[in-house]
């Protein structure tokens, strides 16, 4: 078996779970009482299975080198990887995966995200072990499901996962949140992706049934829902657009868009920074990768009709996430909103049909979710250094003082997400802007103040927390440990070296961005940039 | 001289019914003739023995009616299409699951079920009934009575024998329901409510019956249809309201069992009331029946009417799943009563079958034939994890089931295995994919795109979503809360739902250990009620197997479905005979 006939992407998703069983079985027979937080097998089996989840972790990211060793960048616009195997046959399902450099991407993402969420966690949940035992287990299903749903070249396998998600998602944010409505945010969250998702369904049948009958058996091919079948059929245009719309609410619910993205500060606030982490910078993703792979190449005409509605509401979610994340006074809740900005900036890159902004808004979809994710846990830490564990900026005051290694990786995140030069969302940002202004000038013109908007939340967020005086709270605590520092230095280091050399990463985004646009019908309109140099020389 | 001619008999055709009926008759023998301490064992045995057989003649018989597309006994009295066929599979795995939970007496020893039914509620003619250690093993025969009539239900042209068939299957059930051990006056309640009800659907059907017999002359399904399809005589013209009359009253009869909207009030009180055994067994089997009548009948008059009749009929039919999905899953979300909350579930779930009638295509039958064997089998299993979570007073001793939502809080502290079994078949019912759940909604909801219905495929995903809601709401309860912590935040101000609160001294007498013979006064009884703590009894076996069965079914049939699809598929061949 050589390196590029093994089975990557299946050991991908089914490792995580193997995982997960060993971390919930580690130390389960140990005469667990029934009662009382601090009720767990003992220390010995609560090391135990957070190491097991960790190692889990860690060796699913030693198969994501082998899986990015076997891939082949020159032809980063195919899929690669695939493995192909009937379902359900007579639904038309196939098990059938396989990445192109985007989805590699992501999966790396993920991949890449979990063990630092599992070491983030390792004293979270109160202390009670046999919690926090499950808590990393269901970190680990949602994994799998994650690489599954970034994979999948099915679409009713994509739908399937989709759906499954949230219900380790939902115990995620209701079992294991830390806020006092973190019920309340879960039941939301829930109700809202399952709006979206069940609507999705119909459109999904509605899709299966467009694809023609066989003549000879009078039934539709075994493998009708590849999505090699479903693209490129020719459909009903009114049937079309109602499908695009019924798969773009799902995905814009899941995204989060402007109107449909109150679900998630209330989610932000109640779960732990762990989840939201998983949450808003992989599982969200799962909502622009949507639009890409599925809405663009599956229903072009439909696209192309939607964009300058789309590109509308892109817009109002970047200037509206921005503005609102300034008023916040709740620090979890307020990177919620400004995920909803950058969500915004990814869904404009996307709606351009330009290479360039195609390439920016991929490129994004990775940035975000390193820069939000180091925010996320940072503030995590910071909080975690409260008495009282407070989310509101007001309690703290001049930390960077007592804890500078804190301050500065937090203002590093910070900046990344205001996309300074020299940082990773930076080159991606531009992008999206020149791929954009190359089509939409004018609302261009109008989300460019989002910049300016960013700079405000998130200097003013440092100065409350980590300058001036020290807060009382916060007067005795201490710097990071050696974890925590593990956990910040490994984003901070990604964010900087992404920053100052996204070649190699772009590598991977530029030619499915390509292929991207030629699904869309569309050419990249004259560069915008090279008409101004040209007219220079 | 007129020389009577024998008629000929297929035996081997009706040898699934038949087999069922037999051993019901054996079992009123046995109750007869068989000692007190053999009989239970006795009953038992025959009863699955019976059912098993059931079930193996129908996969017998399978192979012939697939090749010949059906057979027919005696001018169409009974009928057998692999339609139903299915439906009659279905029900045969469906009632032996629903036994095992039936003949369960878990570790206290005592069945669900009244020692002395007929006994009036707290008279000492009871308390010596239950001092005497009787023991109720009628139901067995009953169960297989109720069991042949719904296998007869489906499988029948002459809508005499498919009234004579809905009665067969009635009258067990309103007797079984009256028999719950415990909460005696909510049990007879229950049961009066049904009987009167049912009376009343059953006549309905009955008058529905004669109009169209008045039209066609005929009480044969395909004869009524042949008329309809070939209108040369002028009594079709003159009266062509008969016969939507009687299609209209027959539909309401078979819609009543069902529990579809607007003939669905029965349903929560008789499911709240029954012994839950039989409660699981009537939501499972009771609809599969039902559905496949409603198939059967529907699906024949949809290809014999006129384009205008037949889309009134459709119109009917989207009002019905459109009002029994609101309904259902509406009530269901201010449900405190775990049985009440799973009977405006299973009424929900009757409208997401009448979903799939839309169109009356082979798609839809075929959905139909997987969703009820889905959704029976998550049915079944919750309905027998009900029977195990139950209350206990201060001494320890083992009360009733404890249906009240807030006493399920943190269920998987005490009994993991018992949760995550519950929370797999909520997940089944709430449609999550990789269960079987959101295969059948997969099938219904295709079903209806398939016909151009996509309006109401969206109206049932959305009622999928608000049902999601309180599944998930009680598998955070039981996954996620502390039982102390819950207390405050799941009680509701009393009223809704709680029937059994409100019927007074004899209920909480009722309560009283029945193994302790001792009566406590009404005063201690309510004491006792209110300080009772909720505990999980083992079960002696045969439930704990029904549960497994239920839930590796429910994983299978949503992981790998095609072996079921394929079966469901072949057996949706559905075509009306032209005599």
């Amino acid at each position: 078996m050589t390196m590029s006939t093994f089975p990557w992407l299946t050991a991908l998703v089914v490792w995580p779970l193997v995982a997960a069983l060993a971390t919930v079985l580690t130390g389960a027979g140990r005469g667990r009482p029934a009662s009382g937080p601090a009720a767990g097998g003992g220390a010995f089996s609560a090391g135990a299975a957070r190491t097991v989840a960790l190692v889990g972790a860690l060796v699913e990211v030693a198969l994501l080198v082998g899986a990015f060793a076997a891939f082949d960048t020159s032809t980063a616009g195919t899929h690669q990887l695939t493995e192909t195997y009937p379902w359900i046959p007579a639904l038309g399902a196939s098990y059938a995966v396989g990445v192109d450099g985007v989805s590699l991407l992501l999966v790396a993402l993920s991949v890449g995200l979990v063990p630092l969420v599992i070491l983030a966690a390792w004293h979270e949940q109160g202390g009670d072990h046999v919690r926090l035992r499950r808590y990393l287990a269901t970190v680990l299903v949602l994994l799998s499901f994650m690489v599954v749903v970034f994979t999948a070249r099915d679409v009713f396998l994509f739908y399937v996962v989709f759906e499954a998600m949230l219900i380790p998602a939902y115990f995620l944010i209701g079992g294991f949140g830390q806020g006092a409505q973190r019920r309340y945010a879960a039941v939301k969250f829930l109700l809202f992706s399952l709006a979206g998702g069940l609507v999705m369904l119909v459109a999904v049948v509605a899709l299966y049934l467009q694809v023609p009958v066989d003549p000879a058996t009078g039934l539709r091919p075994q493998d009708a829902f590849l999505t090699e079948s479903v693209t490129g059929l020719p459909l009903d245009p009114t049937a079309e657009r109602l499908m695009f719309c019924a798969f773009f609410l799902a995905f814009a619910i899941k995204a989060p868009m402007f109107p449909v993205h109150t679900w998630l500060p209330d989610v932000t606030q109640n779960a732990t920074p762990g989840t939201s982490t998983l949450l808003i910078c992989v599982l969200d993703k799962v909502g622009t990768f949507g639009m890409l792979t599925l809405c663009l190449p599956l229903f072009p005409e439909a696209s192309r009709w939607a964009a300058p509605a789309i590109i509308v509401l892109a817009v109002i979610s970047i200037l509206y996430g921005a503005i609102l994340a300034i008023g916040q006074t709740d620090v979890l809740r307020l990177i919620g909103y400004t995920s909803v900005s950058h969500f915004g900036f990814i869904i404009l890159g996307i709606f351009t049909f330009t290479s360039l902004g195609i390439s920016g808004a991929s490129f994004m979809m990775l940035n975000h979710g390193i820069s939000t994710g180091a925010l996320f846990l940072v503030a995590g830490f910071a909080i975690a250094r409260h008495p009282r564990r407070s989310q509101q900026i007001a309690d703290y005051g001049g930390m960077r003082k007592v804890a500078p290694v804190l301050g500065g990786t937090f203002l590093v995140a910070g900046l990344s997400a205001l996309a300074l030069p020299g940082l990773a969302t930076f080159v991606s940002e531009i992008m999206v802007f020149l791929g954009a202004f190359a089509r939409w000038p004018a609302p261009v013109l109008v989300a460019v103040p989002a910049v300016v908007l960013a700079a405000v939340y998130v200097l003013l967020t440092y100065q409350r927390m980590f300058t001036g005086a020290v807060g009382a709270d916060v007067a005795g605590a201490k710097d990071l440990d050696g974890r925590e520092k593990t956990v910040a230095g490994v984003l901070v280091a990604a964010l900087v070296v992404l920053g100052l050399m996204p070649g190699p990463a772009l590598d991977y985004v530029r030619e499915p961005a390509g292929v991207s646009v030629e699904h869309v019908g569309e050419t990249d309109p004259e560069p915008v940039l090279g008409a101004l140099e040209g007219s220079e020389q | 001289m007129i020389e009577f001619e024998a008629p000929v008999i297929d035996w081997a055709v009706l040898m699934p019914v038949l087999v069922v009926l037999a051993a019901g008759v054996v079992g009123v023998l046995i109750e007869a003739f068989v000692p007190d301490r053999g009989r239970r064992p006795t009953q038992i045995v025959l009863t699955l023995a019976a059912l098993v057989a059931s079930l193996v003649s129908v996969v017998l018989l399978w192979g012939r009616v697939a090749t010949e597309g059906y057979a027919f006994v005696v001018n169409g009295t009974f009928l057998l299409t692999p339609f139903t066929l299915g439906i009659q599979a279905v029900v045969a795995v469906l009632a032996i699951l629903g036994v095992l939970v039936i003949a369960d007496r878990t570790r206290t020893g005592e069945d669900a079920f009244a020692p002395t039914a007929a006994a009036v509620p707290g008279t000492t003619y009871e308390d010596a009934a239950r001092e005497a250690g009787l023991q109720q093993t009628e139901v067995y025969p009953l169960v297989l009575f109720a069991t042949g009539g719904m296998l007869l239900f489906p499988a029948t042209d002459n809508l005499i024998v498919l009234f004579i068939a809905l009665e067969v299957l009635s009258l067990p059930l309103y007797v079984l329901c009256a028999t719950a051990r415990r909460r005696r006056l909510l049990s007879q309640e229950a049961a009066f409510k049904y009987f009167l009800l049912g009376s009343f659907a059953s006549a309905i059907m009955l008058f529905g019956i004669a109009l169209v017999y008045g039209f066609a002359g005929t009480v044969s399904l395909e004869g009524a249809l042949y008329v309809l399809t070939h209108p040369q005589s002028q009594v079709l013209e003159l009266m062509p309201a008969l016969v939507i009359a009687g299609v209209l009253l027959i539909t309401v009869g078979l819609l009543f069992k069902i529990g579809a909207a607007p003939f669905h009030t029965w349903v929560p009180d008789v499911y709240q009331g029954a012994p839950t055994p039989i409660t699981g067994f009537m939501a499972a089997c009771v609809k599969a029946a039902a559905i496949g009548a409603l198939v059967r009948v529907v699906f024949t008059l949809a290809a014999g009417l006129d384009e205008p009749l037949r889309r009134d009929l459709e119109v009917g039919l989207w009002a019905v799943a459109i009002l029994t999905m609101l309904v259902g899953t509406v009530a269901a979300v201010v449900q405190t009563d775990i049985k009440r909350m799973l009977a405006y579930s299973s009424i929900a779930h009757g409208g997401f079958l009448a979903v799939a009638f839309v169109g009356f295509s082979e798609t839809g039958a075929q959905a139909v034939l997987f969703y009820v064997l889905a959704y029976g089998l998550a049915t079944l299993g919750a309905f027998a994890i009900v029977t195990l979570v139950r209350e206990q007073d201060a001494d320890g001793v083992v009360l009733g089931e404890a249906t009240h939502l807030s006493q399920w809080a943190g269920l998987a502290r005490r009994s993991p295995w018992l949760a995550a079994a519950f929370a797999l078949f909520l997940l089944s019912m709430a449609g999550i994919p990789l269960t079987a759940g959101f295969i059948a909604k997969f099938g219904v909801f295709s079903a209806a795109v398939v016909a151009g219905a996509w309006p109401l495929a969206v109206l049932g995903v959305l009622a999928s979503a608000v049902a999601v809601f309180f599944y998930v709401r009680l598998i955070v309860l039981m996954l996620l809360t502390r039982p102390a912590e819950d207390a405050q935040e799941t009680e509701h101000p009393a009223g809704d739902g709680v029937a059994a609160d409100g019927t007074g001294g004899p209920e909480a007498k009722e309560e009283a250990p029945a193994g302790e013979g001792a009566t406590r006064t009404l005063a201690a009884a309510r004491s006792t009620l209110s300080r009772a703590s909720v505990v999980v009894v083992a079960s002696r076996g045969p439930a704990t197997v029904a549960i497994v069965l239920c839930a590796v079914g429910v994983v299978l049939l949503g992981v790998v479905p095609q072996v079921a699809l394929d079966w469901a598929a072949q057996a949706a061949t559905f075509r009306p005979l032209q005599p």
